[in-house]
């Protein structure tokens, strides 16, 4: 069992748990991921380490509720425990291999997308910690679903919030903030990293592609082991198939099929959606959380 | 009293009930129905069936034993050699192993070997007969990593030889592709393999789930920071192989591996969390045990079932028995057949394969005639949902992140047959992690083989 030390909401629908996972808390890297399953009946659901903390072998996890299992996930309180917590998985971002006086030469830019927000955030603070300075952008429908915001201003070189109806920061797509800050800011930049809904990733890489800028993006499609077992996270790049749980999670963005991947993604919405109407109707519920159903 | 040439038929559910469930197709044989099995055995003096048991069970003696109805005494025979054999009496290819050799079989049926073991263990089982903790303990510290056949073979053995063993198993249940693989209504998991890894357990061995090696730890940690004197690696052959035709990554287009997780790991026919797609329509492509699998649990789940194979119904590599349930239970066979092309619909959903017809032409390096298409010979069949059984190959995520650990142009783990030693010393390997995929007796095989060398490299390196 892996014990969960605190649980709170960020934001509608985004619950932030910092969980014992002593092992993955040794090992992880920024650019890696977890698996975590509730219960007995639970899913087994991929999610990027938001954080880690080595000396107490804990992690932070960030996920938002789309289904069942998260729906239930998200009552879990602190001091109650996840069945199972696996990793870590999937492969270290590409600038955790990279010579630090080379990257420290590089202009790097983070364009994060809603709870994509969370998975960011280890990576900017990784290069913080190993003095480099990143420019992140950060986007969210509104105020109220802005994540992170002040510890992401921490580790940032400047920070840029756009949401899109202006209730906070630029009022627009996080598109409109980088063409802003490359062609009338003449900022310049080596290298973007994208992390965030699969159409704004897409939108994003157009635009990267168009200024000529590198672009990484992170992928989450459906998983079920998350060990390339499955082959459920099969994602098109450059032509070829490949994994997203043992060739990724991270690739070029300017060369993954996005629109097959969103496809893709659609594949267990009725069923989920079904599983979802299940918890609402409380038929599958055993956690003795009481009101959660209702909440949703 | 002449030996009868038929052996005593094993009761299975019928068929067209039980293909409305998930229930064991095999009922086994009760107390008489063994008894009078066992004694059809010749109890030859040189038992051929021995040899062709991958793991040296001592066949005749446990027959005999179940002949004077001392099943206890069974038991503890068979164990001497296998630590799962309420498994291995299930899926087993007795056909081509210890019953292909049996005498009887040039006359007449060979003894039911299979079905006489199955009984031995179900018989323990249900009397709470377990195997006992070896009193002599070793300080010397073993760690196996994957709970399957092989790892679980290799712990057992190294238990009863008193090692301290220690399993690191990558999901969250023990028990490898005998949990995610293999059906329900072919291998019970909780009569039948959670009670298997108990009784494993009961001979002092620890199993730590949710351990990915290779990311979680490493095989050097393993051994320079946790302790471990030797580990065996029995992490299977996970990754699943695709045809590489268009429309592949169509949504309703999944590995076997997916599917069979989905509903047996994740037990999604019990309608836990994780969904299935169980498709009206289901085509699936590939002849082996895996794809049986897979088109009998469709059915189940109420799929009309069809199984597309590129060779002729000689070349299945499949199991007879199971080939002949799968017939019997409704599923249509489309032999001589290979996809070319996975039909799509507007909305990116399976709407049907494209075949074309093959005959065999001359032997490939398999042995087997290899098929040739047919020109001009394609046609269309009508489905929602296709399942890729074209096998798997081993996961990277060990050997890419132990140095000096040899692989070959599959990416097999190099291991020595004989005692699994790879060319890391202290490093040992089997299963389909080294062969890529084959069959669970042929792991266990390979796990007892390593437990051995294990045995022999640990007294050669005493630290005391």
């Amino acid at each position: 069992m892996f014990k969960i030390r605190e649980a709170r909401k960020l934001a509608e629908k985004i619950f932030f748990m910092e969980v014992e996972a002593p092992r993955v808390a040794k090992a992880c890297q920024p650019g890696e991921f977890v698996i975590v399953r509730m219960d007995e009946r639970g899913e087994r659901i991929p999610l990027t380490i938001c954080d880690y903390n080595r000396e107490e072998g804990t992690i932070s996890i960030v996920f938002q509720t789309v289904g069942a299992s998260t729906e239930r996930m998200a009552c879990l309180k602190a001091g109650e425990s996840f069945a199972d917590v696996t990793g870590p998985l999937g492969n270290p971002s590409d600038f955790v291999h990279e010579d630090i006086e080379t990257l420290q030469s590089k202009k790097m830019l983070f364009i994060a997308g809603g709870v994509g927000t969370a998975p960011v955030y280890p990576q900017v603070k990784w290069l913080h910690e190993h003095g480099i300075k990143a420019d992140v952008i950060i986007g969210a429908k509104t105020k109220d679903l802005l994540i992170l915001t002040k510890e992401m201003a921490a580790v940032s070189n400047y920070l840029y919030v756009a949401t899109d109806d202006g209730s906070y920061g630029f009022k627009g797509l996080v598109t409109q903030v980088l063409e802003d800050l490359v062609k009338n800011q003449h900022k310049q930049y080596d290298h973007c990293v994208v992390i965030g809904p699969m159409i704004m990733m897409k939108f994003a890489c157009l635009m990267t592609k168009s200024l000529d800028i590198p672009t990484t993006v992170s992928l989450n499609p459906i998983m079920v082991d998350g060990t390339g077992m499955c082959g459920a996270c099969r994602v098109t790049v450059d032509g070829e198939v490949k994994f997203a749980c043992v060739d990724g999670p991270e690739f070029d963005g300017h060369l993954v099929d996005f629109d097959q991947a969103m496809q893709r993604q659609q594949m267990y919405k009725t069923e989920e959606g079904r599983a979802m109407l299940k918890v609402t109707e409380g038929d599958t519920h055993h956690g003795g959380c009481g009101q959660c159903g209702g909440e949703a | 009293m002449a030996v009868s040439m038929t052996r005593v038929p094993v009761r299975e559910q019928e068929p067209l009930v039980r293909a409305k469930n998930f229930e064991e197709v095999c009922l086994g044989y009760s107390e008489e129905e063994a008894v009078a099995e066992a004694e059809r055995c010749l109890h030859c003096a040189k038992p051929l069936c021995v040899q062709g048991c991958p793991v040296s069970i001592n066949i005749p003696e446990f027959i005999q034993e179940v002949k004077n109805r001392d099943f206890k005494r069974a038991y503890d025979i068979i164990n001497e050699s296998s630590s799962l054999p309420a498994v291995c009496g299930r899926v087993c290819p007795q056909e081509t192993q210890c019953e292909g050799k049996c005498i009887l079989g040039k006359k007449g049926d060979p003894v039911s070997i299979g079905k006489l073991e199955r009984f031995v263990a179900d018989w323990a089982s249900e009397n709470g007969v377990a195997p006992a903790k070896t009193k002599e303990q070793r300080p010397e510290r073993v760690a196996v990593i994957g709970s399957g056949p092989a790892g679980l073979t290799c712990a057992g053995d190294l238990a009863k030889m008193g090692y301290q063993v220690k399993i690191f198993e990558a999901l969250h249940q023990a028990g490898g592709v005998l949990v995610y693989g293999i059906p329900q209504f072919r291998l019970p998991k909780d009569q039948v393999v959670a009670h298997e890894v108990e009784n494993v357990k009961k001979l002092g061995v620890e199993i730590e789930t949710d351990v990915v090696v290779g990311k979680s730890v490493t095989i050097d940690q393993l051994m320079d920071e946790e302790g471990f004197d030797a580990v065996f690696i029995g992490s299977g052959a996970g990754l699943p192989k695709f045809m590489g035709i268009p429309g592949e990554q169509a949504n309703g287009v999944f590995s076997a591996n997916e599917y069979l997780t989905r509903n047996n790991l994740m037990k999604a026919y019990l309608h836990y969390d994780t969904p299935i797609h169980a498709g009206s329509k289901v085509v699936v492509v590939g002849g082996g045990n895996v794809a049986m699998d897979a088109a009998r649990t469709a059915l189940r789940l109420g799929a009309e079932t069809h199984i597309v194979y590129r060779r002729s119904e000689k070349e299945l590599p499949a199991r007879a028995e199971e080939v002949h349930h799968a017939k019997e239970e409704g599923i249509q066979f489309h032999l001589l057949n290979n996809p070319v092309e996975i039909l799509v619909d507007d909305s990116g959903w399976v709407r049907g394969i494209r075949c074309i017809h093959m005959e065999l032409g001359e032997p490939d390096e398999s042995g087997r005639r290899s098929p040739v298409e047919i020109p001009g010979s394609e046609y269309e069949i009508e489905a929602d949902t296709v399942i890729m059984s074209l096998g798997t190959s081993p996961n990277p995520l060990i050997s890419s992140t132990t140095q000096g650990l040899d692989t070959d142009r599959r990416k097999c783990i190099v291991a020595e047959e004989s005692n699994g030693a790879t060319s890391r010393p202290g490093v040992f390997a089997g299963g389909d992690a080294v062969t890529g995929a084959a069959t669970v007796i042929l792991a266990m095989g390979a796990g007892k083989a390593a437990a051995a060398g294990i045995h022999e490299y640990l007294q050669k390196n005493k630290k005391h």
